[in-house]
């Protein structure tokens, strides 16, 4: 078998980039999907507020979803479910695994990396304390609520504020259960402010910043948590400590791209945000093979993913073409003063389309204080920010024909300034 | 009336069980958990010991490279995880090098083969990453990793096939010796034996001690652990330890039988036989231990943390065999490190005394050997197409992390002494224990786990009794 494009993962990343594919003209695309439905993590989010950006109105992640898929549908892009991707060779020969065709093979002219992520564990948190049922990562329980329509606990405590972690608050407060508090480690929250207001606020929910559960209980099944407040240094502060009765502990503590099957095709990894490194077309490290979506940095609306993906799309048909190869030198993007990394890293003015967004996210709270990017060391823009937080996403746009302005451009920089 | 009861379904237990199958016997093993290798046997190193730790002379000793033997074919028999991979141990001072020394001696004196003393050259040419102050190393060649849970379900399974019976959820509660005949009784059942198995692990003082004068006390010593993804069990090839010390043989570093790096124990001595919680204290202490010997451990990769307690009797000898003044009960307590490595040594011994005194004859229907999960992942393309063709239920991937399918996690709980929960089918599959630590596949597992026995998808557990995993639907407390 072979394709023009393969895409892996069949969520709103791969969608958004097989129909952008197929409009630019390329005919011969296929999506893997390891589940047995297209939309991804959408699926299971069916509270509203998707979609604000693209369509100007409010849809659940499922409608959202819904409208990539019946593109897909009416554009033929072939797709198959149910079908993992076991590994990609450097060649771009896909393996894969479902129960109709056993174990097959197919070569593709250029792959798209959509995968997705997945939640932090428990362990990887180093919570110590027993392991009983009831601990669960927000989105297994919002996978329970929601799809299968389970409830996962009666009294229930929240570790991290994450997005998934807050609307699951709402969820499962929504269903029945008590939510006693959302502990965050942080000084701030992890999660979009609106989720905040409409999610804890709305219900009365305690959100306890700068703390952590040090302890879990229960043998069988949790019986309760303990959380403390932490220092400057995130160590858990003695005399602070505050003990729930509860059957459920939920953690929402930080999302991580699902990168292993890039790793063990030799895609270079950012040790940032674990997601590929990749150029202004979203090219990784191997010719050909593009990333997009949560795969490549966590998002945290579902419509940027959808625009970089549609580039994604778009650059991997113009690989196709023989266009875009080798002109001239890329171009390095730094990141300072609390900038922790941007995508791309790198720009290749000869490759660049008018206009470039550069996405990245901020390591703390930043009230206003100045967003500036410098070309060489001219600084090019200056812009006040009335707040930058880590749980939203920032861009920056770069113009072409502003780079290209510049004699001997050597390096791209993005930081924080005080003025 | 049996013949024997075993009281404990770790890995001494039913190594005792299968070595007792290769008689004609009546033999029950009575387990208060719901499944096989739910006490110390589920939470430790995993790692087959060379030898050259215990006392020269003591049973301990000659256990431990007997058995280490034994599991070289045993692993082949009873399609278990075992890789041979060698152990170091890693001299830091060069004052210390007499310890080393007397490790070796102590090594040839009980019978290890394949040991060497190699020096820092060598050893960072086997291992890159060791410390940089490392002068010299223990290397034994016969020492492996074996997966625990492995090692104790196809004891535990092929036991079961040659006739032992096995009741789980039975907690035995009291001993007697009534008219020459033991009567045990359970929170369920009564039972009649001749003969009483005592290996119960960290309990095994208590029944000890309800039927013989001279007292026994085994004490819970705690180790706790950090498992690393499998992206890191190349950092170490070897199972990397430091020179032991009075409690034990201190924090190592080792790629466990499927790739994952391992990183531990602890040693603290405590009260509560059931305290397998880990600490704050414990986890900071690997992570600062396990960096003298090894650099820069990559502890980013975490992906959970257990402990396990090791029966320390205060004798620190394994105590095997027939209990000073009884008629007929036997003790397999005391079991601490190596107790792995020498569960197939101590069942033979054990199960050949109690055949000795009782007389059993020779089982000649006995079938030593086992197979188990079949793995998609070691099949090549043609031999998983063939599979797929009856068995299409080895195509659909549930576990994304491992890569395990619908076929292995359906066989898991449909094959003798199947799992009943999804701790069982984790670890009989390693379904759940990958990176994610089951986020993604648990609920599917569940699913799989309710229609295969049966039962609603409500009454699923994590590990049996009390550990529900759901509560109700959506909307039952409005
Ligand atoms: C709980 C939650 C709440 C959110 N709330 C909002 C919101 O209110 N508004 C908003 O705009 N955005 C929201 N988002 C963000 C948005 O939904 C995500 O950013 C978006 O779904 C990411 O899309 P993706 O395609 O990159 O990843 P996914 O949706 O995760 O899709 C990846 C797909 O790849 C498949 N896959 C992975 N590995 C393989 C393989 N080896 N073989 C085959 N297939 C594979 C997976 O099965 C999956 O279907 C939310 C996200 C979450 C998780
Ligand atoms: C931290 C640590 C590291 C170790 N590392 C290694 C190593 O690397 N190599 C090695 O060789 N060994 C190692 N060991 C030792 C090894 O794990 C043990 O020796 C071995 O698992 C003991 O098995 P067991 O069957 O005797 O005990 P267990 O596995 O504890 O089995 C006892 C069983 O008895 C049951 N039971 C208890 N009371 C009752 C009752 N009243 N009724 C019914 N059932 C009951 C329990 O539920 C349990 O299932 C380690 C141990 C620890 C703790």
């Amino acid at each position: 078998m072979d394709y023009d494009i393969v895409i892996i993962g069949g969520g709103p990343a791969g969608l958004a980039a097989a129909v952008s594919a197929r409009k630019a003209g390329v005919e011969k695309i296929l999506i893997l999907e390891r589940d047995n439905k297209l939309g991804g993590i959408l699926n299971q989010c069916i509270h509203n507020g998707f979609g604000l950006h693209t369509f100007d109105e409010e849809l659940t992640g499922p409608e959202y979803a819904q409208r990539f898929i019946d593109q897909v549908k009416e554009l033929g892009i072939e797709y198959k479910l149910n079908t993992m991707v076991m590994e990609i060779s450097k060649n771009k020969v896909v393996t894969a695994l479902n129960r109709a065709h056993g174990l097959f093979s197919i070569k593709a002219g250029a792959v798209i990396l959509a995968m997705g992520c997945r939640e932090r564990s428990r362990g990887a948190l180093n919570i110590p304390g027993y392991r009983p049922a009831g601990i669960f990562s927000a989105g297994t329980a919002q996978r329970l609520v929601n799809i299968e329509g389970y409830m996962p606990g009666k009294r229930v405590v929240i570790l991290g504020s994450g997005d998934i972690g807050l609307i699951m608050a709402r969820r499962m407060t929504l269903e029945g259960a008590k939510v006693l508090a959302v502990a965050e480690l942080m000084p701030y929250s992890g999660g979009l402010k609106r989720n905040i207001v409409q999610c804890l606020d709305d219900f009365g929910i305690p959100l306890k910043l700068s703390h952590t559960v040090i302890d879990i209980e229960g043998k069988d099944r949790v019986t309760g948590v303990t959380i403390a407040e932490v220092d400057e240094n995130r160590k858990p502060i003695p005399g602070t400590e505050e003990h729930f009765d509860c059957d459920t502990l939920l953690l929402s503590c930080g999302l991580i791209p699902e990168n292993e099957l890039s790793s063990s095709m030799g895609v270079e990894l950012h040790k940032v945000t674990n997601g590929p490194v990749v150029n202004e077309s979203l090219e990784t490290n191997i010719p050909g093979v593009f990333a997009c979506g949560n795969v490549l940095h966590v998002h945290d609306l579902v419509d940027f993913v959808s625009e970089e993906a549609a580039i994604a799309g778009k650059n991997a048909v113009r690989y196709l073409a023989g266009e875009g190869s080798c002109m001239g030198k890329d171009i390095k993007i730094a990141t300072e003063g609390g900038v922790r990394y941007s995508v791309p890293t790198t720009i290749n003015p000869g490759r660049m389309t008018n206009e470039l967004t550069v996405r990245f996210r901020v390591g703390d709270v930043y009230k206003d204080k100045y967003l500036s990017v410098y070309f060489n060391n001219e600084r090019i823009s200056h812009k006040k920010k009335r707040i930058m937080t880590p749980g939203e996403m920032e861009s920056v746009t770069l113009k072409r024909d502003e780079l290209e302005k510049v004699n001997n451009l050597t390096g791209i920089t993005i930081k924080i300034e005080e003025e | 009336m049996y013949d024997v009861i075993i009281i404990g379904a770790g890995v001494s237990g039913c190594a005792v069980a299968r070595e007792l199958a290769r008689y004609k016997t009546r033999v029950l093993v009575l387990e208060k958990e719901e499944d096989v290798c739910c006490g110390t046997s589920k939470a430790n190193s995993g790692i087959v010991h060379a030898g050259y730790d215990a006392k020269p002379g003591t049973l301990m000793a000659k256990l431990n490279v007997e058995g280490n033997a034994m599991i070289h074919k045993l692993c082949r028999e009873l399609d278990f995880d075992f890789a041979p991979i060698g152990s170091l141990v890693v001299c830091l001072k060069e004052e210390d090098r007499p310890r080393l020394q007397e490790l070796y001696d102590r090594g040839i004196k009980n019978g290890v083969p394949g040991l060497k003393i190699i020096e820092r050259d060598r050893l960072l040419q086997l291992e890159p990453n060791i410390a940089d102050n490392a002068v010299c190393a223990l290397f034994a060649e016969t020492a492996g990793v074996v997966c625990p849970f492995g090692l104790n379900i196809a004891l535990a399974e092929n036991a079961f096939t040659n006739g032992v019976e096995f009741e789980f959820n039975s907690e035995v509660r009291d001993i007697a010796f009534v008219d020459g005949k033991w009567q045990v009784t359970t929170d369920k059942e009564k039972y009649e034996t001749k003969a009483v198995v005592n290996a119960a692990g960290v309990y095994a003082d208590k029944f000890h001690n309800m039927v013989c004068d001279s007292i026994i006390n085994i004490t819970p010593r705690k180790g706790e652990y950090m498992l690393l993804d499998r992206t890191c069990g190349g950092y170490v090839r070897h199972t990397v330890f430091q020179l032991p010390d009075e409690m034990g043989k201190g924090v190592l570093v080792s790629p466990t039988a499927h790739g994952n790096l391992l990183v531990g124990p602890t040693a603290e001595d405590i009260e509560d036989k059931e305290g397998v919680n880990t600490t704050p204290f414990g986890l900071d202490k690997i992570a600062s231990f396990s960096m003298k010997a090894v650099k820069n451990v990559p502890f980013r990769s975490v992906i959970t943390s257990f402990a396990g307690l090791r029966a320390h009797e205060d004798g620190g000898e394994f105590i095997i065999g027939e209990a000073p003044g009884t008629d007929g009960f036997f003790d397999c307590a005391g079991i601490e490190s190596p107790g792995l490595t020498s569960a197939p040594a101590i069942g033979r011994y054990l199960a050949e005394m109690i055949r000795d005194k009782y007389h059993f004859a020779v089982n000649q229907e006995f079938n030593g050997k086992r197979k188990g999960i079949i793995r998609p992942k070691n099949l090549s393309e043609s031999e998983l197409n063939m599979l797929l063709k009856d068995r299409p239920d080895y195509g659909e991937v549930i576990c994304r992390c491992e890569s395990i399918t619908k076929g292995e996690i359906v066989d898991s709980i449909i094959r003798p002494l199947g799992a009943k929960s999804l701790d069982g089918v984790k670890r009989r599959t390693r379904a759940g224990m990958g990176r994610c630590q089951s986020g993604f596949c648990s609920p599917k597992t569940m699913e799989i786990i309710s229609e295969m026995l049966g039962i609603p998808l409500s009454e699923v557990t994590k590990s049996g009794k009390g550990s529900k995993i759901i509560v109700g639907s959506n909307k039952d407390e409005i």
